[in-house]
C-alpha cells in the first residue's frame, strides 16, 4: 500500500517499479512462461512422463507441494505456495479461506484451467487416481487433459447464470458434455441420459426444462442444471466452487440437501470451496483452511470446528456471528492480508495475529501434527499434541 | 405519533412498479414489490429486515427515504409525512436520513477523491461553517477508521472493506438520525464483515443512530438488530423483537428460513424444513396468503383470504391464519422451539466443556 499519492512516484516506496524494471520483469516472465507453454503444448507425449503412483490408493486426488504462480508485470504472485492435501474416495473435503487466499486457484490447477500463459504450475504434483493407474496432472499435456476434464473431474461454478450459455437450450448444453465423452452413444441415448440427469438433480419436469433456455430458470434451478452437467459423465471428483454463495438461504438449503443425497447415489468425492463456515460444517468430512496461498490448518470437520488450533481459524470462526449464540462484540481480525507480491519471509499471519511471540519472527512455520489427521502451521504447536490442549483453550477465550 | 421515541413509522406502505409493453409503453400489469408493509423504528435502535431476494426489502428501504415514489400508505419521519413535504422541505429533511448501499464498488464515484465524496454533501447542506469544513471531514473519516491522508486518494485505491468505510463516512457526515443499511456486509469477506459490523455498532452508540438493517444473512441480523421483520413477496409476514422472533418464530416461512441457516458446528444435526420451489413472481402473486404455495400448513382458507397482522403479545406481529383464534381450527403447528433450544443447549454444553478442560 502506498502511503500517499505524493510518495507513490518516488523510489522510496517499496512497491514502486520503474519502467526499466518492469520491462526486465516482463522479459524474464516471458522466458519462463514460454518454456512452460512449449512443454504444455507438445503432442505425442509418452504416458510414462506423467504416470505416477498414489501414496494412498484410497485417495482420489493428492496435492503434493503444489505451487501455482502468476507471472505479472509487477512481479510474481504466489497464488498457491506449497499446498499439500488429499481428497479420499467418496469423501467431501471443504476448503475455507477469504477471497484471494488461493482456494479457487488450487482447484483450477487441478482442472488445468489456470489462466495461461501468466498462470503456471511451477512445482509440485497433483496425483489423480484413475482406478488402475494414476496421472500427475501438473505434468500432463493439454491434449491429454481434455480426456480427464469434464469426464473424471468436473466443476460447478459459483455464478450459474454466467456459466451457462445463454443462447443454447438446457438440453443441448448437457448433451454436449455427454456426446463429447461418450462418442459411441446414439442421439436418443444421449437425450435419455440428459433427461435422467435432470431427474436426478430433483427437477420435477425434466422434459420441459430440457427445452428451456437458461434465462427462463430461477437461480436454484440453474444451479441444479449446472450440477446435472457436472455429474453427467459420472466423474470421480466434483469440484464445487462456492456453489451456494449466489443463492438465497432457502434455496441454499435445497441445494445442500441435493448434494447430500447425490453423494450416496454417485459415489464420487467432492471438493467444496466456500467461505461460509456453516456450509462446510454441514457438508464436509475434512476441512482445509487456507490463508495467503498456504494451508494453515487441516483436519477432520470435528477437529477443525471443535478444536480449532491456528489463530487464523479461531479468529475466522469468532468473527462470524452465529444464530442463537450471543456475543456483545464480534471478534475482528485486525489488519488485512499481505500483498501477494511481497510476501514476508516469516509467518504470513504474524502481523495480524494476537498470539504472536518471538518464535514467529523465524521462517514460515512447518506443519506440526496434533493428531493423525489434524495438522497446523503455527509455532505455538511445535510440541504437537502436548501443546494443543493448553493452547486451544487459550484460543477459545475469543470464541466464548 | 404519540410516542416521542418513535423515529420512523411506516403505515401500510405500497410500491408497485408498472410493467410496460409495446411501442406506446402501455401498462399491462404491476409488480407489487411492496404491498402493505407497516412497522416502526425507535430512536437509536436497529431494525433488521430479512427475506429472500426479490421480496421487496430494498424497495422498502428506498421508498421510506423517498428515493422512490410510493403507490400508497404513509411514511412518518419524526412525525412528518415525508411524501407530503415540498421540495425545499424535503431537502432539509435529507441530511437526517441516509443510506449505505450494498456494493461499495459501484456506489462510489470513481472520479472524485475520497475527501470530496464525503465532503460534497456536507458543503451542500452547510452542516458546518466553511472554515471548519476540513477538520470536520477529517474527524468523520477518523471515526470510521480512515486516515487523513486518504482524503486525496480515489476509490479504486482502496480495498472492499475500506470502500465500505468510505460509504459509511459519507452517510454519517451529514449527522443523520436514521441510516438505511442495504446489505452493507454481504459483498465483504468474513473477517472484514466483523470489522464493519463492529464499526456500525460503535457509531450507533456514539451518534445515537437508528438503523434499518437489510440483509439476507440471518446470523448478522440477529447480532445487530433490536427488532426483526421478515418479508415475503412484498408483505411483512412477521415482526417482533429479536429474542422473541429467534426463540419463538411463529410464521411457517420464518421457521423455514431460520431452519435453513447453516450452523458452523458439525455435531449439530437438525430437522431442516426445506421449502419446495422458489419465490413466486411478484407480478403475478398467489391469491390469499402469498406463502400458501410453499407452506406445509396451508389450509383451504389460505388460498382465498389474505391474512391480517395479528398481535400475539409483546408486539409480536404475525400474518398467518394459523394464529387466528377466530378461525376455529385447532391445527397449531408444532413449534421448532424445542429444536432451537436444543441447539442453544448444545452450544452451552460445548462451551462448558471447553472451560472445564482448561487446566489453568
Amino acid at each position: 500500500m502506498t502511503d500517499s499519492i505524493k510518495t507513490s512516484s518516488t523510489k522510496k516506496n517499496p512497491n514502486y517499479i520503474s519502467a526499466s524494471e518492469s520491462r526486465k520483469i516482463s522479459s524474464e516472465n516471458r522466458r519462463i512462461t514460454d518454456a512452460l507453454e512449449k512443454k504444455y503444448n507438445r503432442k505425442h507425449v509418452p504416458e510414462s512422463e506423467y504416470l505416477t503412483t498414489m501414496k494412498d490408493p484410497n485417495n482420489t486426488v493428492e496435492f503434493d507441494d503444489l505451487h501455482t504462480y502468476f507471472f505479472t508485470d509487477i512481479g510474481t504472485v504466489r497464488a498457491v505456495d506449497g499446498v499439500s492435501f488429499a481428497v479420499p474416495q467418496g469423501k467431501t473435503v471443504g476448503i475455507v479461506g477469504e477471497s484471494g487466499c488461493g482456494k479457487s486457484v488450487t482447484s483450477l490447477s487441478l482442472m488445468q484451467l489456470v489462466q495461461r500463459p501468466q498462470g503456471q504450475i511451477v512445482r509440485g504434483q497433483i496425483r489423480f487416481n484413475l482406478g488402475d493407474k494414476a496421472y500427475d496432472i501438473a505434468k500432463m499435456p493439454g491434449n491429454m487433459m481434455e480426456k480427464i476434464r469434464g469426464n473424471e473431474v468436473s466443476m460447478i461454478f459459483q455464478e450459474p447464470m454466467t456459466s451457462l450459455n445463454p443462447v443454447f437450450r438446457i438440453g443441448d448444453q448437457i448433451n454436449e458434455v455427454i456426446m463429447l465423452h461418450y462418442p459411441e452413444k446414439s442421439e436418443a441415448e444421449v437425450r435419455d441420459h440428459s433427461l435422467h440427469m435432470l431427474d436426478l438433480v430433483g427437477i420435477a419436469n425434466p422434459e420441459g426444462i430440457y427445452m428451456r433456455y437458461p434465462h427462463e430458470l430461477s437461480g436454484g434451478m440453474r444451479q441444479r442444471v449446472m450440477i446435472a452437467m457436472a455429474i453427467a459423465c459420472d466423474p470421480k471428483l466434483v469440484i464445487a466452487d462456492e456453489p451456494t454463495t449466489a443463492l438465497d438461504v432457502t434455496i441454499q438449503a435445497q441445494i445442500l440437501d441435493l448434494f447430500r443425497n447425490l453423494k450416496e447415489k454417485i459415489n464420487s468425492s467432492i471438493m467444496l470451496i466456500t467461505h461460509d463456515l456453516g456450509v462446510i460444517a454441514e457438508m464436509a468430512d475434512f476441512v482445509v483452511v487456507m490463508y495467503a496461498g498456504r494451508i494453515v490448518e487441516k483436519g477432520t470437520a470435528n477437529e477443525i470446528f471443535l478444536h480449532p488450533a491456528h489463530p487464523y481459524t479461531v479468529g475466522l470462526m469468532a468473527s462470524k456471528p452465529v444464530v442463537n449464540r450471543k456475543v456483545d462484540r464480534l471478534y475482528s481480525i485486525p489488519g488485512s492480508v499481505p500483498s501477494p507480491i511481497h510476501m514476508p519471509d516469516y509467518c504470513y499471519f504474524r502481523d495480524r495475529c494476537d498470539r504472536r511471540f518471538d518464535m514467529c519472527n523465524g521462517p514460515y512455520p512447518a506443519e506440526f501434527q496434533l493428531s493423525d489427521t489434524h495438522k497446523v502451521s503455527c509455532y505455538h504447536y511445535r510440541d504437537g499434541a502436548a501443546s494443543n490442549r493448553a493452547l486451544h483453550n487459550n484460543g477459545f477465550e475469543i470464541l466464548n | 405519533m404519540n410516542d416521542n421515541n418513535t423515529m420512523l413509522e411506516v403505515k401500510n406502505l405500497q410500491k408497485f412498479f408498472p410493467i410496460k409493453s409495446g411501442f406506446f409503453g402501455r401498462v399491462v400489469g404491476q409488480v407489487k414489490a411492496v404491498d402493505g408493509v407497516s412497522f416502526s423504528i425507535e430512536r437509536g435502535k436497529t431494525m433488521g429486515l430479512v427475506g429472500e431476494s426479490g421480496c421487496g426489502k430494498t424497495t422498502v428501504g428506498k421508498t421510506i427515504l423517498r428515493l422512490n415514489s410510493k403507490t400508497g400508505g404513509e411514511v412518518y419521519f419524526n412525525g412528518k409525512e415525508i411524501f407530503g413535504l415540498g421540495n425545499a422541505e424535503m431537502l432539509k429533511m435529507r441530511p437526517h436520513m441516509q443510506i449505505i448501499f450494498q456494493d461499495p464498488y459501484s456506489s462510489l464515484s470513481p472520479r472524485l477523491p475520497v475527501g470530496e465524496i464525503i465532503g460534497e454533501a456536507v458543503r451542500e447542506h452547510q452542516i458546518v461553517p466553511p472554515n471548519e469544513f476540513d477538520d470536520y471531514v477529517t474527524r468523520i473519516m477518523q471515526a470510521c477508521g480512515l486516515q487523513e491522508y486518504h482524503k486525496d486518494r480515489y476509490p479504486h485505491e482502496f480495498s472492499g472493506g475500506q470502500r465500505q468505510r468510505i460509504c459509511i463516512a459519507r452517510a454519517l457526515a451529514l449527522n443523520p438520525d436514521f441510516v438505511v443499511c442495504d446489505e452493507p456486509v454481504s459483498a465483504l469477506d468474513v473477517s472484514i464483515q466483523a470489522q464493519i459490523i463492529n464499526l456500525l455498532e460503535d457509531l450507533q452508540k456514539e451518534f445515537n443512530l437508528a438503523y434499518l438493517f437489510i440483509s439476507h444473512d440471518l446470523s448478522v441480523v440477529q447480532h445487530i438488530s433490536d427488532t426483526v421483520g421478515v418479508m415475503y413477496l412484498g408483505n411483512l409476514v412477521e415482526f417482533a423483537n429479536k429474542d422473541e422472533i429467534f426463540s419463538n418464530p411463529l410464521h411457517p416461512y420464518t421457521k423455514a428460513l431460520f431452519s435453513a441457516i447453516p450452523i458452523p458446528d458439525p455435531t449439530v444435526r437438525r430437522n431442516r424444513i426445506i421449502l419446495e420451489g422458489s419465490i413466486p413472481s411478484p407480478a403475478n402473486p398467489p391469491s390469499g396468503c402469498k406463502f400458501h404455495t410453499r407452506c406445509t400448513y396451508a389450509m383451504e382458507r389460505c388460498k382465498v383470504e389474505v391474512p391480517v397482522q395479528l398481535d400475539k403479545g409483546n408486539g409480536h406481529m404475525v400474518a398467518c391464519h394459523l394464529y387466528d383464534d377466530n378461525s376455529g381450527s385447532e391445527k397449531q403447528p408444532e413449534t421448532d422451539e424445542a429444536s432451537f433450544r436444543a441447539i442453544g443447549e448444545q452450544y452451552d454444553k460445548a462451551n462448558e466443556n471447553k472451560t472445564e478442560s482448561n487446566p489453568a
